[in-house]
């Protein structure tokens, strides 16, 4: 049986009904989410939305055209920096899809009901942000036409094989793994909602939904025992991607720390680099969820409680990434090693200081905000700081890699970084890859699970929950009494 | 199954109290007199020059010019003294239970701010962990007052001073941290932290105990409140000084080595093992026939535990491990060069009985929720970080003359007769479950 404390706050509030509250009900919370997808593409804000989003993916393809057509010398790389643009933009994409994994898989091991509202839009998001990551692989190669001869594949080409003793090689595997996996875990999380509206559309006499919808919801029957191999999987990919969420960004972090570059070959890297994967994935959810909830009216189902819980993950997660900031500083020094020493003053000091200036204040000083209840629940403190995180961790990345590059061992070959056009106009590439993406499943796909909401709904209602917090002692001895006599 | 039934909060009543009885009494006095023989027996025999070894790990491969690193007899001291390996038995042994006892309160702690049901009723356990920090306190600057030049490589002048022949330049350049007065202030700091935060929380835990109307109380749970507030302070006092404390207590020891990983690395292990002594603690009493309503979903829950935080800790030493190795710098490595060829047993055997036993072991359900088993994992897994924690401090203060012998043996008999004792007599002082925690109703009907 299901008991709630009555210390808990509601994860789904009453409806309101013309100016009077009610219950929510199960039928609520379909119609609610099926509304927008069954809705017409014809809404003037998704269609500028998308124009937006479509515009700056072909902007990205041109200047991305011109990165493969005329080499990377269009990018601002040089001898020194051979290495800045691409991979931080890729190591902050990754960092984003952190989120959906997590809050999917380690939230469902550790049974944390509010994830049931946001679980379906942070897998998209997600899967959207490491095929932006991917893409800067592409961009890099040059060559994106070889791209397959990352994998260790029998050729005919002589010695031409993978390294596997290369940490870029490991991230083909980790994130091609983890894309694997976080798709088949959001596409079968989908199936019971898209059978859902599978069986509304033929309710409706809509053939053309009710044959698409049909097809991607593979025949699912909603019968007991397809409900029980439902769950089995989810708990089985949870399992899975548990360790692969740690992997993917412990992999990335290793393509640094596997080096000798001072400020990158530290041990601390791959636990802080997960910490603050999450937190950048985690500050993405919100940024999107809170749009998402104020255009589709979903303030019933995201709450203010899920916005503080994510609130409390960012507070954790950042201070995690700030202790490990202050960690390395701290071990450069106590090293005894002179350039792992000037590396850091460097940081700090030296001229990218206001690149290190943005990341410290943005991601350690930022979060702290949400230490107090009344911010964490402040959906404009939330907004701006959920940007303001995701600003600071590009800035993190930027200056692990570009600091730390910048100075050569000869101080003749000492160098600055500074991005070309086409170097923005890939990032924006990627943008426009990220919001198409995201905007077309938004508008086609339900972005809350319905399923697992609608599980949630007995125990965790606004309704349940003043029940059990208008209980008295008298009231619960009479509730026994009658009990008993049953 | 349990679980599915009703329990209303009077049947509560029925749980027996846990009773620090007359019988417990002396079983832990009988281990405290064969821990205590087994200590003297294994001290004469030393100074009588037996079992002080070096022969086990032959040909001491004590890396020159490391600090207070490998056989010991570096430095001038002479000829290598029984105490110094009584010290340093002494300083692995508190640092070890100062972990579990930390990880109880820190148990506690987290827990209120998950906001989590599940451990509620299991809660009085870890809470009395707390109790025996100032004990590990005391111990710990006794052993640095009187056997601090043994262990601690940097306590020695010379090394700082540019007109010895014994100047370190290395280590001279970290005298702002590793100094003696520095050192103790911030020993005796963290313990004070930690133990004024542990009583604030224990006694709010108490004071909701005398609440008279449960439903009443859970509409402005004030104690509830309180606790959540110092909770969150403990977290971030914790969050720093372990790492500060890893680095004081242990990496020091290695006075040239570093890694930042290190303090996260120390965590995990400490971590892991108190979750396995908590687990071990609650399936022990509900074999006693106390935790009448702890069934086996929660036993399941603490089993989960252990396992996925000796997973947390394998990838932690890994990582660490995998980086120095890539890497290959040398003033790197030594630390793991010393203890794969000194300790080359204890180093493997280090990861079998952290990893691959708790992983297959605890891997199926079954194992998770069955108390026989749980508590095999959960032994399995204390010995295994103690011994993970004689590997971090042994090699740099003992080295060849290190060994696990009777005293080793007499003394960690009389840290778990001691550490029983505190916790018991604190278990007893209190209701055994925290009848007006306002998640207990969570805990009562936990089924998974």
């Amino acid at each position: 049986m299901q008991v709630t404390s009555p210390v808990r706050a509601p994860l789904v509030l009453k409806k309101e009904e013309n100016g009077q509250k009610r219950a929510t009900t199960y039928h609520d919370i379909t119609e609610d989410i099926c509304r927008q997808v069954e809705a017409p593409p014809t809404n003037p804000r998704w269609l500028l939305a998308m124009l937006l989003s479509l515009a700056a993916l072909g902007w990205g393809g041109y200047t991305l055209y011109r990165t493969w057509w005329f080499g990377l010398g269009e990018w601002g790389l040089n001898k020194t920096i051979g290495w800045a643009w691409d991979i931080t933009n890729f190591v902050w994409w990754v960092g984003i899809g952190h989120a959906g994994t997590l809050i999917s898989a380690i939230l469902l091991l550790f049974r944390q009901k509010w994830r049931t509202s946001i679980n379906r839009a942070a897998e998209a998001m997600t899967i959207f942000a490491v095929l932006c990551a991917g893409s800067f692989i592409l961009m890099h190669m040059g060559r994106a036409w070889m791209a397959y001869w990352a994998l260790p594949l029998p050729n005919t080409y002589g010695s031409l094989w993978v390294n596997f003793n290369s940490p870029l090689v490991w991230d083909v595997f980790a994130i091609s793994t983890y894309l694997t996996v976080s798709v088949v875990f959001w596409y079968i999380g989908l199936i019971p909602d898209l059978a859902t509206i599978r069986e509304r559309a033929i309710a409706r006499g809509d053939k053309i939904r009710a044959f698409v919808y049909g097809i991607l919801s593979f025949g699912w029957d909603g019968s007991a025992k397809t409900w029980a191999r439902y769950e089995e999987v989810a708990l089985i990919l949870a399992g899975l991607s548990t360790p692969l969420v740690l992997s993917v960004h412990t992999i990335v972090s290793m393509d640094f720390a596997t080096s000798l570059i001072p400020g990158w070959h530290t041990t601390i890297f791959p636990p802080y680099f997960v910490a603050g994967a999450i937190f950048s994935g985690f500050a993405m959810v919100l940024t999107l969820m809170l749009i998402t909830r104020h255009v589709f009216k979903l303030q019933a189902y995201i709450t203010l409680e899920h916005i503080e819980s994510m609130n409390k993950v960012i507070v954790l997660t950042g201070s995690i990434v700030g202790i490990a900031y202050l960690t390395e500083f701290f071990i450069a020094w106590y090293s005894g090693v002179e350039y792992e020493s000037y590396a850091f003053i460097n940081r700090a000091f030296g001229p990218y200081w206001w690149a290190y200036a943005a990341m410290m204040s943005c991601n350690v000083l930022s979060p702290q905000f949400f230490w107090f209840r009344s911010l964490r629940r402040n959906i404009y403190v939330t907004f701006i700081l959920s940007i303001v995180v995701n600003i600071g961790m590009w800035f993190e990345r930027f200056v692990i890699i570009v600091t730390s590059l910048h100075r050569d061992y000869l101080p003749s070959s000492w160098a600055m970084f500074y991005p070309t056009w086409v170097d923005l106009g890939d990032y924006i590439f990627t943008f426009g890859l990220f919001f198409t993406l995201f905007f077309l499943f938004a508008k086609f796909l339900p972005v809350i699970n319905m399923a697992e909401v609608k599980a949630v709904l007995k125990s965790t209602s606004q309704t349940t929950l003043e029940k059990v917090q208008a209980r008295s002692a008298e009231s619960v001895a009479s509730d026994t009494h009658q009990g008993d006599d049953k | 199954m349990a679980g599915d039934k009703h329990i209303a909060l009077s049947d509560l009543s029925q749980e027996k109290n846990f009773e620090f009885t007359p019988k417990l009494r002396k079983q832990l006095m009988t281990a405290i007199v064969v821990g205590a023989a087994l200590l003297i027996v294994g001290i004469i025999l030393w100074t009588q020059g037996i079992g002080l070894g070096g022969e086990h790990h032959g040909g001491g491969h004590a890396p020159e010019g490391h600090g207070a690193g490998g056989g010991g007899d570096e430095g001038g001291h002479g000829a290598f003294h029984w105490t110094k390996r009584l010290y340093a038995v002494l300083w692995h042994d508190s640092v070890f239970f100062t972990g579990i006892a930390l990880v109880g309160v820190f148990f506690v702690a987290f827990n209120y701010l998950a906001l989590s049901g599940w451990p509620t009723i299991i809660k009085r356990v870890p809470e009395t962990f707390g109790k025996f920090l100032p004990i590990t306190g005391v111990i710990l600057l006794a052993v640095f007052a009187l056997g601090g030049h043994d262990l601690f490589h940097w306590t020695h002048h010379e090394l700082f001073d540019p007109t010895s022949p014994k100047y370190d330049k290395i280590i001279a350049g970290k005298e702002g941290y590793l100094n003696t007065p520095f050192f103790v202030i911030r020993t005796v700091l963290y313990f004070v932290l930690w133990y004024v935060l542990y009583v604030l929380l224990r006694k709010m835990s108490l004071k909701e105990d005398e609440v008279n109307d449960f439903y009443a109380y859970t509409k402005n749970p004030v104690f509830h409140k309180k606790s959540g507030i110092y909770a969150a302070i403990f977290i971030v006092i914790f969050a720093i000084t372990t790492s500060t404390a890893a680095w004081d207590w242990v990496m020091s020891i290695d006075a040239h080595w570093f890694s930042t990983m290190f303090g996260w690395y120390t965590f995990a292990s400490w971590f892991v093992t108190g979750l396995a002594a908590m687990a071990l603690y609650v399936v022990v009493l509900k074999d006693h026939g106390y935790f009448k309503y702890v069934n086996e979903n929660h036993i399941h829950d603490l089993g989960k535990f252990i396992f996925a935080f000796s997973i947390f800790w394998t990838y932690i030493w890994f990582a660490q491990f995998l980086l120095i190795y890539y890497a290959n710098i040398p003033e790197e490595t030594v630390y793991f060069l010393h203890r794969m060829e000194d300790f080359k047993f204890l180093f493997f055997f280090n990861i079998i009985i952290n990893f691959a036993f708790p992983f297959l072991f605890l891997m199926p359900r079954a194992a998770k929720r069955k108390t026989l088993l749980v508590k095999i994992a959960a032994v399995g897994v204390i010995f295994g970080h103690w011994l993970d924690f004689y590997m971090m401090i042994m090699p740099g203060t003992v080295g060849k003359h290190s060994g696990i012998g009777l005293v080793e043996i007499g003394m960690v008999i009389l840290f778990i007769a001691g550490f029983i004792w505190v916790t018991a007599a604190a278990l007893a002082k209190a209701n055994i479950i925290p009848k007006n925690h306002p998640m207990i109703e969570e805990s009562l009907h936990h089924n998974i």
